[in-house]
């Protein structure tokens, strides 16, 4: 049964509002809103008991899924478990109860806490200082394109062009055009990675970076790396690193090593913050030595007397992208996560990510076609051809995975594969786990032989069925409107 | 699938159908397979110059967003604003009522660097 949205819940008395009305001391005060911007009539509140209130929400909150319900392996999305230590040490009142226009001297501990922050991601990813004020991965994107703009210009030459892999990340074009640049497509070669000899062709003057995910959204390394940071240095292009997929190689390689000039992080994809409705993110910008004069203000910074300052002394910095200093308290998360988990910790995620994802992988290969069979990074790729024969379309794998308890991977990316789907266990997953959705998969794909009919109507075990999903995007309905 | 005789295509799934110096453009019924349901199409207005092989409208499923190429250099003369309003149209008849626009070409020779229906087919199997 569909629940009612809190406004259809009946007035606890009839036609009676049991809210107060707005006392004459307050509604005497002029304020100077124009007309046409005036409330005509009240605004029609739910006038219902806070006993229906709190059983209303608290029934809704019990429909979510999160990685604290059940597996949840959205390719890309690096999914993982957020330890709860986390969130005890980011609801310290110290933390809590202090405001952006405090005196430095009285938020030494958050300013430390951000500029080691700053010095602990410097040493992951190999960079020389970090912005940590842009709030989620796309947020960063643009930022660092800001920042490429920045550098051309002051060379005397915005240039035209970003270079993106086919198989990018959605957000990769949309920030580039967002920032003034053409979006321009390298294929990928028959092994999914970066394509040299077209990489070639598209190298010019105007090329001002290329932008990449690495590994990629494939799940492979790119062991070209170091040649093609060097082809677009040459041509006088900065290379980008999109950290979306960092969680494969942290403390392992650094994307520095491999020749990029800015990178972006996913503090709430690789730093285990909450993400997806769960938290807002935190997209850290990390740059060369060369680049740093160009970071957002203000930056975090030491004195040789040990205190530390907020920094807008920077004449050539693009500016701020957002008020105060990003998404402090998930800044908080991510500085827990890694002092918890340590160098040695990282490094073992890491490596875990890459186990589970290639044991998943291997078992799967039987029953899915897998474009790209080599041992992968912390994902892979599926295509749903062989079901796609009998009729059935990765959405059906997708909703009925649904029915075993387990939130749906990515499906229809990358662009490149047909009919795609995008498996990331992450490292938080156990082999129990991991043997469970392994059984699903196979039970499915033998489904989509002997009973296709379950697959097109699925899910069967979920509040609500399947969703009519063309004409949810198609009769957009955003507002309650009174009846 | 459905892949008419009578028609010009392009590999990037458009169909074109030859009036004079005008031609009628959609995309292919295996394009609207691969799309799935439509959700969103948006088309330039009547007047606009196009150019072969450049992008002039955008197409958005339930899957993904995409371009949509004009197969020939020319001036759009009609929209079809029947499939912006409705564009699940295009998914239930993508050669009739879910055309797009009309082109009118600069050089109707232009159309013969598009591909024959044999060869369209054969290249949706590779």
């Amino acid at each position: 049964m569909n629940d009612r949205l809190i406004f259809q819940i009946p007035y606890l008395e009839k036609g009676k509002q049991i809210l107060p009305t707005v006392p004459n001391e307050i509604s005497s005060i002029e304020i100077n809103i124009p007309d046409n911007l005036k409330r005509k009539k009240a605004p029609e509140l739910p006038q219902i008991s806070e006993p229906q209130l709190i059983r209303h929400y608290n029934k809704l909150s019990k429909k979510n899924f999160g990685v604290d319900t059940g597996f949840y392996p959205l390719g890309s999305c690096t999914m993982k478990y957020n330890p709860k230590i986390n969130e005890e040490i980011s609801r310290l009142e110290n933390f809590v109860n202090i405001h952006p226009y405090q005196d430095e001297e009285d938020i030494q501990g958050a300013l430390q806490l951000m500029y080691e922050l700053d010095v602990l991601l410097c040493e992951i990813t190999g960079m020389d200082k970090f912005t940590l004020q842009p709030s989620a991965g796309a947020h960063g994107e643009l930022t660092g394109l800001f920042i490429i703009d920045a550098y051309h210009r002051e060379k005397g030459n915005k240039r035209k062009n970003i270079i993106i892999p086919d198989s990018a990340h959605g957000t990769n074009p949309a920030s580039v055009t967002m920032a003034g640049y053409n979006a321009v497509a390298v294929d990928s070669d028959e092994n999914g990675k970066v394509d040299l000899k077209k990489l070639n062709e598209l190298l010019d003057k105007e090329t001002a970076g290329l932008m990449l995910t690495n590994p990629n959204t494939l799940g492979f390394f790119d062991e070209n790396i170091l040649k093609i940071s060097k082809m677009v240095h040459d041509v006088g292009g900065l290379v980008y690193y999109d950290g979306a997929n960092l969680n494969a190689i942290m403390t392992i390689s650094k994307p520095r090593d491999m020749g990029f000039d800015i990178v972006h992080l996913n503090l709430h994809k690789t730093f285990s913050t909450p993400h997806g409705g769960g938290g807002p993110g935190s997209g850290p910008i990390g740059v060369t030595k060369e680049l740093s004069k160009f970071l957002l203000i203000p930056t975090v910074e030491l004195n040789n007397k040990g205190r530390y300052y907020l920094n807008y002394d920077k004449k050539d910095s693009i500016g701020k992208v957002k008020a105060f200093y990003g998404n402090f308290n998930v800044l908080i998360k991510a500085y827990s996560y890694i002092l918890s988990l340590g160098a040695k910790g990282l490094k073992r995620a890491s490596q875990l990510a890459v186990l589970n994802a290639n044991y998943l992988k291997k078992h799967l290969s039987k029953y899915y076609h897998i474009p790209y069979p080599e041992i992968c990074m912390h994902e892979f790729v599926i295509s749903a051809i062989w079901q796609k024969e009998k009729g059935i379309r990765a959405l059906d794998i997708a909703k009925r995975l649904m029915d075993f308890g387990f939130h749906p991977p990515t499906i229809y990316f990358p662009l490149i594969i047909n009919e795609a789907i995008m498996i990331e266990p992450t490292e938080t997953e156990n082999k129990e786990t991991l043997d469970m959705f392994i059984k699903a998969m196979i039970q499915i794909a033998k489904e989509s032989d002997k009973n296709p009919e379950i697959l097109k109507s699925a899910p069967h075990k979920t509040q609500i069925k399947r969703l009519d999903e063309a004409k949810a995007a198609r009769d957009l309905i955003l507002k309650y409107e009174y009846k | 699938m459905d892949f008419p005789e009578g028609l010009y295509y392009s590999k990037d799934h458009e169909w074109g159908k030859v009036e004079g110096n005008i031609v009628i453009v959609g995309i292919t019924d295996y394009a609207q397979d691969a799309l799935g349901d439509i959700v969103f199409l948006e088309l330039p207005p009547v007047g606009t110059d196009v150019e072969a092989n450049v992008p002039f409208g955008t197409i958005e499923s339930v899957k993904s967003v995409s371009d949509v190429y004009s197969p020939v250099t020319g001036k759009i003369t009609e929209v079809n604003d029947a499939v912006t309003d409705a564009p699940e149209i295009i998914n239930q008849d993508p050669y009739g009522e879910g055309w797009m626009v009309k082109i009118e070409m600069n050089n109707p020779d232009e159309i013969k660097d598009l591909i024959s229906t044999e060869e369209y087919q054969k290249s949706t199997e590779e």
